[in-house]
């Protein structure tokens, strides 16, 4: 409380009862209290856990974690085996759980982009088909749906053999989608696999070997898009100078792509179809079924939500915007760039990057379908087979919530960036 | 030029002509909202694609229905003598042998009446909360309530809920005789009696009362509950004990005391970073640590304390918006009435606020119904994997998926839309009360 009392003299002296009357005093007596309530609490809760690990004969430390894991891992990113380390294990379900994440995010905001604005086409029939999938999915728990995609791809899709083809018709019983290139299977779905003839050699960190390939991919489109910011910015000069913007798509178009594409050629870039040789696909890679139905079930999920948030975000925007923007000559090209897109887009992103948030941590629903995420390994085998449910549990905790934190921070940031400064 | 030098002159109106076929009835409608430019009508007929396969796929299975049967390859046998060897059909079956199972787990069949009568019971007391026009007398009914719900789905004596409820009731009053002393002296007492009640009389009272009056009904042990039944008690105990909570920690992260802020958001940061499996294995693996040694109770009290914190972090957050939205006229009126800290929120803001937070509170609600089926993973029956692993884990019933899968996402369907429904219509009437 900011009051200011201009009529009351300062008393001389000091008594006790104004540490509870005096509101200069109070805050700071209510917080001293709190404070103590909240040590002793605290101290009460270590207390117990010390001597419940002392009765059971444990200790609090960490050092498992550089001991032989001993198990499997069906998907990783990096290099891992069982001879590896409890801590190797957690980072390898770590980047699966990034990974999952990752991925359904980019799909889920295309799903939710596309039907979000379908929505509100004027097309009766889209309109509806929208609605009754977005109501559909939201307001069943998301596990039904790992569960049914799971019960999908374990019960209704084929076994590999099944793209044989059979030599007495000359047809196969199924096959494959978008051009031979991907098979989904009762135990894997095929994918192609990207291939290069000449490899840039690797970077070897220690703990993490990076593709030098990847990294001079990186690098080049990095410098394409550094390129394209500088010509874009010089644009902006010549158009605040004289009025005439320079003509800048082509440059753009050129800086984006030239730079990926000659690292891709030079490097001899080309993809490998799967094909069925015996029992199973070889050449492409056989992504495990676990990853492509979390995948599915968390992008059609958050998908759902995603779509209410850019119909939402759309709708925010009143109708005055377009017409004042038509009013004053633009375009609608620049309409919805300069005008529309801003204003919607700072209704969408908070909310957004909250449901990129949610599906991070729903992907620990892989315990569902076993795909071997940060739950599935630290929290897992390892838990189990180690007996370590305090250290794992909270060393888990912790991690999730600094992935949270950091993309929490990411979203912070650019709020302010966009804040109507207002009174 | 007179009317009588005039070749002709009409005097009176045609009847109107009827419109061109294009521009009336169906092939308007048609025309405007089906195929109204090129790109509307590719997606019409994306879209009645789409249509057409999934009724084409689904239609002949569901048309296939076996209701009576007792095993799923006798279901199969039907259906193959019926439609031909190779038609497929759902066989619900299942559902009829097993629903009460997925309505109330493995809660004895005789005591059924006293979980439909603690769900009916929960309408009485919610009526109150929800409709101004209710006598405000229910609100004691809402109060005994969730003691009520307790003794009647646990069973056992009532005479600890009782003594419980007592505490809180000799607190009240309490604190209305000590609050004619100066309020400091009333919140110290209105926590202290209680305190006293429960460490040092409750106890003995309760033995005493066992002793006089046996009111005792059968136990029934916290495992035999599943299925709908435990999703909507932990549901709705989850959220009932998480709104006093999730409003303390609204009003504390808004608080000028550093100290107070500082933890309300450090509590609900935390528990808003982590996901609630993480901390449903707390609540079956940890909890037992934290505590004092030897202590070790419930598993469903467990997962419900550890469900309420979570979902007292979501409600902060929803309310602390409420509080948001008030326009800070509100609070200098507040202030310029010479109401206390407390008055003011009791009396102006919280009311407002929590009526602008209601849809909120109702998502979360639906968020929190839908993530109950989690509990599973420690070892509960949830009725989606729990129960459907159950019935599958009997040979007559194995490889079943589509069925109860259906079954139990279509309640689930009715509870959420029909909530959600409701929350639109609450916001629709709360904007319009504004204006």
């Amino acid at each position: 409380m900011h009051m200011v009392t201009v009529s009351d003299a300062p008393e001389p002296g000091f008594r006790l009862s104004q540490l509870i009357y005096d509101t200069r005093y109070r805050s700071l007596t209510i917080q001293v209290v709190v404070f103590m309530l909240f040590v002793a609490s605290t101290a009460w809760l270590v207390d117990n856990t010390v001597r419940n690990l002392s009765a059971m004969g444990k200790d609090f430390n960490f050092g498992f974690l550089w001991n032989r894991a001993g198990y499997d891992i069906g998907q990783m990113l990096i290099p891992y085996s069982n001879d590896s380390t409890h801590a190797r294990a957690m980072l390898v379900g770590l980047l699966n759980t990034l990974l999952v994440s990752a991925l359904g995010c980019i799909a889920a905001t295309i799903i939710g982009v596309f039907v979000g604005v379908l929505r509100l086409s004027k097309n009766w029939l889209v309109g509806r088909l929208m609605t009754v999938y977005v109501e559909v999915f939201r307001n069943v728990p998301l596990l039904l749906w790992i569960l049914i995609v799971y019960a999908i791809f374990t019960e209704v899709m084929p076994a590999p053999n099944a793209y044989r083809i059979d030599p007495a018709t000359g047809e196969a019983a199924m096959s494959a989608l978008l051009f031979d290139s991907i098979a989904p299977t009762n135990r894997y779905t095929a994918i192609p696999s990207i291939r290069f003839d000449r490899p840039l050699g690797s970077l070897d960190l220690g703990w993490i070997t990076l593709s030098g390939t990847f990294l001079g991919f990186v690098a080049a489109v990095a410098a394409g898009v550094w390129a394209n910011s500088v010509v874009r910015r010089r644009a902006v000069a010549v158009q605040n100078a004289t009025g005439v913007r320079p003509t800048t798509w082509w440059k753009s178009v050129l800086l984006l792509t030239v730079p990926a594409v000659v690292v891709l050629v030079a490097t001899g870039f080309h993809l490998n179809l799967p094909t069925l040789k015996g029992f199973n696909f070889t050449g492409g890679t056989n992504v495990s079924n676990s990853l492509v139905v979390l995948w599915l079930a968390l992008t059609l999920y958050t998908g759902a939500f995603i779509a209410e948030i850019v119909r939402a975000g759309i709708l925010a925007v009143s109708r005055g915007q377009t017409e004042a923007a038509y009013a004053l000559g633009l375009r609608p090209g620049r309409t919805m760039s300069l005008v529309i897109l801003p204003q919607a887009l700072r209704v969408i992103v908070p909310p957004l990057i909250s449901q990129f948030l949610n599906l991070t941590k729903n992907s620990s629903l892989a315990i569902a379908v076993g795909y071997m995420d940060l739950r599935g390994t630290l929290g897992g085998i390892t838990l189990n087979q180690t007996g370590r449910e305090l250290e794992a549990i909270l060393l888990m905790m912790l991690i999730y919530l600094a992935i949270s934190l950091i993309i929490s921070g990411l979203m912070n940031i650019y709020n302010n960036s966009v804040k109507l400064k207002e009174r | 030029m007179t009317e009588s030098s005039a070749a002709f002159v009409r005097r009176d109106m045609l009847p109107p002509q009827a419109p061109p076929a294009t521009q009336a009835g169906v092939l308007k409608w048609l025309r405007e909202n089906l195929f109204s430019s090129p790109l509307n009508a590719v997606l019409t007929l994306a879209g009645a694609y789409v249509v057409w396969w999934l009724v084409a796929h689904s239609y002949p299975w569901l048309s296939h229905s076996v209701w009576n049967a007792g095993s799923l390859s006798e279901c199969r046998a039907i259906i193959a003598e019926r439609w031909g060897a190779d038609a497929t059909g759902a066989c619900w079956a299942v559902i009829k042998e097993r629903w009460h199972q997925y309505i109330f787990g493995f809660y004895p069949p005789e005591l059924y009446w006293r979980p439909i009568s603690v769900f009916l019971l929960l309408f009485v007391a919610l009526a109150p909360v929800l409709f101004s026009a209710v006598p405000r007398v229910l609100l004691v009914f809402t109060v005994v309530y969730p003691f009520l719900a307790t003794w009647l789905l646990w069973g056992g004596s009532p005479w600890i809920e009782v003594m419980i409820l007592v505490g809180f009731v000799l607190g009240w009053a309490a604190f209305r005789i000590a609050s004619r002393y100066g309020s400091l002296l009333a919140v110290s007492v209105a926590l202290a009696v209680p305190a006293l009640w429960w460490v040092f009389a409750a106890g003995p009272m309760d033995r005493a009362l066992e002793q006089a009056i046996r009111l005792a009904i059968e136990k029934v042990a916290s495992d035999k509950f599943g299925g709908f039944l435990l999703a909507v008690t932990i549901g709705v105990g989850g959220i009932a004990m998480s709104l006093p909570l999730g409003i303390l920690l609204a009003l504390g992260r808004r608080s000028d005391m550093f100290l107070i802020k500082a933890l309300s958001v450090g509590f609900i940061e935390f528990i808003r970073g982590v996901p609630l499996i993480t901390l449903l294995f707390v609540a079956s693996l940890l909890l037992n640590y934290f505590l004092p040694p030897g202590t070790n109770f419930d598993i469903i009290l467990r997962v419900e304390i550890l469900v309420t914190l979570f979902a007292a972090a979501y409600i902060a957050e929803v309310v602390r918006g409420g509080l948001a939205a008030l326009p800070r006229g509100q609070y200098e009126a507040a202030d310029s009435l010479g109401l206390d800290y407390w008055k003011a929120q009791r009396l102006i803001i919280l009311p407002q606020a929590l009526k602008i937070s209601i849809p909120g509170i109702v998502s979360t609600f639906i968020g929190m119904f839908k993530d109950t089926t989690l509990v599973v993973f420690v070892g509960l029956f949830d009725p989606l994997k729990g129960i459907s692993d159950f019935v599958r884990a009997d040979f007559n019933w194995k490889g079943i998926y589509w069925e109860p899968y259906i079954f139990v996402g279509c309640i689930f369907f009715l509870f959420n839309f029909s909530m959600s429904r409701y929350s639109m219509y609450l916001e629709n009437k709360l904007k319009r009360d504004h204006r």
